[in-house]
């Protein structure tokens, strides 16, 4: 009986994507373990593979086809000893629930077009009926909140807790563009609708507020410098420093290291610090996990490894979800300062700025000195100005007195 | 004298602590229960089960009396209580065997004797006095449970002066009773001596009888308790009991401090109930104890490691279904942490949802919030009642006194609670629960189809009243 190959979830929020490139093609003899297609989520480019063996029999969703639900039949596989006849039993057996796909089969060519999403639009969403006649009354579509009951139903406690407000907001799809200059248009990736989502979202509905301050950097450019003579095995960079002294610091006011979940707020016990990496088309923010008990070469081996996944769009979703705070640092663009947006769940992002020469005065008396201003927003929902404050003061401390890193 | 080694110790062998120890054995934990007394508790051996069992007696001799209604004869009527108790004991007796047979199809190593916390996950166990084994356990369970509060003027002697313990085997049939005490423990001893003729009254501090029951309920229990010929003296206190040779007199003081004496010959003491908390090793831990009862969290875990308390011990409800629910909690709590990946659906107790009910004639049986609560939690509510004297099967079984209640919230259709007096309610109050656990609201309850001819159609009536559509009142 031939094997049906759908479309796989790559990770636990993939609802669909696209399907980049087949790496094999009808015909082709395949055996479990060999990369049969790369895939494009949101966040990355990963490679699907086989786990059975087999001859590619039909290819049903075509190279660059977007939006394919997860669950979507994408290709046949025979088993073998199977010729082609060993497929009219998919043709049959999906024609009762999908006459989609049984023309799928039928007429492969013409599936480029965005494939059917079977596999999530018949779900039952389980929910109390208090839960539905709540979410009625108080116009929330009950498919967005989150359950918490028995086996994730929906229950009343779920419905009272959901703020609306974290629904992703449209994203620029109703802006209407007008410009008279010539243009050529580009269909958006996976990733650039991500960050419009997730950041339009971010500034919509969390309450930021900003926190600067400078930081002198003499001491640790001075620790960086005497650790880097000491091996050419490593190369600790300033941003180094600045994630340990961030997931150090988080570890010393653990009331930063949270995230607002509207009846409830998560206190983190370990610093999983995001690190935000520009690739072509984007950024993606790849993360140092339990970074306060890393060292700055563990630090500084681990990101360079991930940047260079992420450049290389093989981050895996480990790689990149589930940090508990985040740094953008465009120092080394030569930006003086700038604010960030909070990448959401997150409560914070800190923005690093370039190190520079400036003039500082001490005991009245004028004194160069290499400086760097950092931002720091919160999610007023989580943090307040005071704790913030607090958050900020022991980053400094620990930059600008690095030994204190190593208690 | 041994070194035991265990996964799972649970001190205590009552409705807690055997349920707890069934659920450690199942999921393949080697566990082992502490008993110093009988196993199945309280609940089983002086509680629940022997009090229901006396009831039942009562019960009988009730319909015995009013055979001419049913258009029988019964004649020459009468009781021999020292073969009422011998049956309520066997039955005691024959459960508590049962337990022991769990036990050992869980394979489940039962130590008879006194335990007591030497350090988180060592406990020692002695029998009369003597040292007879050391436990170890990566997790305790403790679950020594309660027992009657008692005043230093209102001690029990167990002689004339009784706790529910001397109450279930007296050793004499009272003539004139004082109940101290109007709750469910009470109620039902008050109950039972005035169905087999002795003179009965009650005393209770609060201005109202059954206090925790709403309003409307513990209204119609009043008026069917004094038709019975129960003597009621609400909003007063006994302030004194004076021991004479063959009966006590005792001072009711009202609330305005007027006192009468009342002599009687057995007085009984149900004024709440106390967690065993002593002598258990509780302050040498650091596991905190707050009113006699171990503060634990939601998932019964008392912030020592490895340490962890469910049911009675506590603290309110003191109920035997509360304390076998939280022993299951705290096991897959346990196993979870510890990788039973498949153990997905753990939720703690939601204690607005534990159904309470008394035995006394008639019944009473709720869960959820009274109407005044619910009220005075800001919802605008919807009450709906429907009475026993409307519904035909309550009527052919003789049994027309009774009232079904219902509160919802007037915006979302919540049942906020269920409140039922009369026959076999206390049968019939696991309705509403499943009800109230799965949420639903007015409508599903009144698109369920009830059996007619039942008492349960009363359910069905109360809800359809709540919206002006009750059918048959």
């Amino acid at each position: 009986m031939a094997i049906e190959i759908f479309m796989p979830a790559l990770s636990p929020t993939m609802e669909s994507g696209t399907l980049a490139k087949w790496l094999v093609k009808e015909g082709d003899m395949v055996e479990s373990g060999t990369m049969l297609a790369e895939i494009e989520t949101d966040k990355a480019t990963m490679e699907y593979e086989s786990i059975d063996d087999g001859v590619i029999g039909k290819i049903i969703v075509a190279d660059g086809t977007e939006n394919v639900a997860v669950g979507t039949l994408i290709a046949i596989l025979l088993e073998e000893g199977e010729d082609a006849s060993a497929m009219d039993s998919i043709s049959s057996t999906q024609a009762a629930p999908a006459e989609v796909k049984t023309e799928a089969v039928a007429a492969p060519v013409a599936v480029a077009a965005p494939a059917a999403p079977v596999a999530s639009t018949g779900d039952r969403i389980f929910s109390s009926p208090l839960a539905r006649r709540i979410a009625a009354q108080k116009d929330i579509n009950i498919a967005d909140v989150t359950g918490t009951g028995p086996r994730g139903r929906v229950i009343k406690r779920d419905v009272e807790a959901y703020t609306p407000a974290a629904k992703p907001a449209a994203v620029a799809a109703v802006a209407s563009l007008e410009g008279d200059a010539p243009f050529e248009e580009i269909k958006l990736s996976n990733m650039r609708k991500t960050i419009a989502k997730r950041l339009t979202e971010s500034k919509q509905t969390v309450p930021h507020f900003y926190l600067g301050v400078d930081i002198e950097l003499d001491n640790l450019l001075a620790a960086r410098k005497e650790l880097n003579s000491m091996s050419d095995e490593y190369k600790i960079s300033v941003n180094d420093f600045i994630i340990r002294a961030c997931a150090l610091a988080l570890k010393s006011v653990p009331e930063a290291n949270v995230q607002f979940g509207g009846d409830v707020m998560r206190h983190y016990s370990r610093s999983d610090v995001s690190v935000a990496v520009a690739i072509p088309g984007g950024l993606v923010t790849p993360v140092i996990r339990g970074a306060e008990q890393k060292g700055l070469r563990q630090i500084s081996d681990e990101t360079k490894m991930l940047a260079k996944k992420a450049r290389d769009g093989k981050l895996m979703p480990e790689d990149y979800m589930g940090g508990t705070f985040s740094i953008s640092n465009l120092g080394m663009m030569g930006i003086k300062q700038f604010q960030a947006v909070i990448n959401p769940p997150q409560a914070a992002i800190l923005a690093v700025g370039s190190g520079e020469q400036r003039v500082v005065i001490k005991n009245g008396e004028m004194k160069p000195a290499t400086v760097m201003s950092v931002n720091l927003a919160c999610d007023h929902r989580a943090i307040d100005g005071a704790v913030g404050a607090k958050f900020l003061g022991a980053i400094k401390t620990y930059l600008e007195h690095p030994s204190t890193m190593l208690l | 004298m041994t070194v035991q080694k265990f996964d799972i110790v649970v001190l205590g062998g009552g409705p807690g602590g055997y349920v707890a120890a069934i659920r450690a054995a199942q999921l393949g934990y080697k566990t082992a229960v502490i008993e110093r007394e009988n196993l199945g508790g309280i609940c089983l051996n002086w509680g629940c089960i022997p009090t229901k069992a006396l009831l039942r007696s009562a019960e009988v001799f009730h319909n015995m009396k009013h055979a001419a209604d049913y258009g029988l004869v019964a004649k020459d009527l009468g009781f021999d209580l020292d073969k009422v108790v011998k049956r309520s004991r066997g039955i005691a007796a024959q459960l508590s065997g049962g337990i022991a047979h769990l036990m050992k199809k869980n394979k489940i190593t039962v130590i008879e004797g006194e335990g007591k916390l030497v350090k988180p996950g060592v406990l020692s166990v002695s029998k009369d006095g003597k040292k007879i084994a050391d436990v170890q356990a990566t997790d305790i369970i403790l679950a020594t449970g309660a027992r009657a509060r008692e005043l230093p003027h209102l001690k029990a002697d167990g002689d004339k002066i009784w706790t529910y313990r001397h109450a279930l085997v007296p050793n004499a049939m009272p003539k004139k009773l004082l109940v101290i005490g109007s709750g469910a423990i009470g109620i039902e001893f008050a109950s039972f001596y005035n169905e087999l003729g002795a003179d009965v009254t009650v005393v209770e501090m609060m201005d109202r009888v059954l206090p925790v029951e709403d309003e409307e309920i513990s209204a119609f229990a009043l008026k069917s308790f004094k038709a019975q010929g129960l003597k009621i003296i609400t909003s007063a206190s006994v302030t004194k009991l004076d021991n004479k040779k063959d009966t006590v007199v005792c001072t009711v003081e009202d609330n305005k401090g007027k006192a009468q004496t009342i002599e009687v010959d057995r007085v009984i003491v149900a004024i709440g109930i106390t967690g065993n908390v002593e002598n258990i090793g509780l302050e040498e831990n650091g596991i905190k104890v707050d009113r006699s009862h171990i503060v634990a969290d939601e998932w019964g875990h008392t912030g020592v490691k490895g340490v962890h308390a469910i049911g009675d011990l506590t603290g309110p409800p003191w109920l035997a279904h509360k304390a076998s629910h939280e022993g299951v909690i705290v096991i897959e709590k346990i196993a979870r942490d510890k990788g039973h990946k498949e153990i997905k659906d753990l939720h703690p107790i939601d204690k607005g949802n534990i159904p309470g009910c008394t035995y006394c004639r008639p019944q009473v049986a709720s869960v959820g919030m009274t109407e005044k609560a619910a009220k005075e939690k800001g919802h605008k509510v919807r009450v709906g009642r429907f009475p026993f004297m409307a519904n035909g099967k309550a009527i052919a079984l003789g049994e027309a006194e009774g009232l079904v209640k219902t509160v919802f919230d007037a915006k979302t259709g919540e049942l906020l609670g269920a409140h039922m007096v009369g026959a076999e309610v206390t049968e019939m109050i696991q309705g509403y629960t499943v009800a109230r656990t799965l949420e639903t609201t007015e409508a599903e309850l009144m698109h369920t189809v009830f059996p007619h001819p039942t008492l349960s159609e009363m359910m069905h009536e109360s809800v359809l009243d709540a919206y002006g559509k009750a059918l048959h009142f």
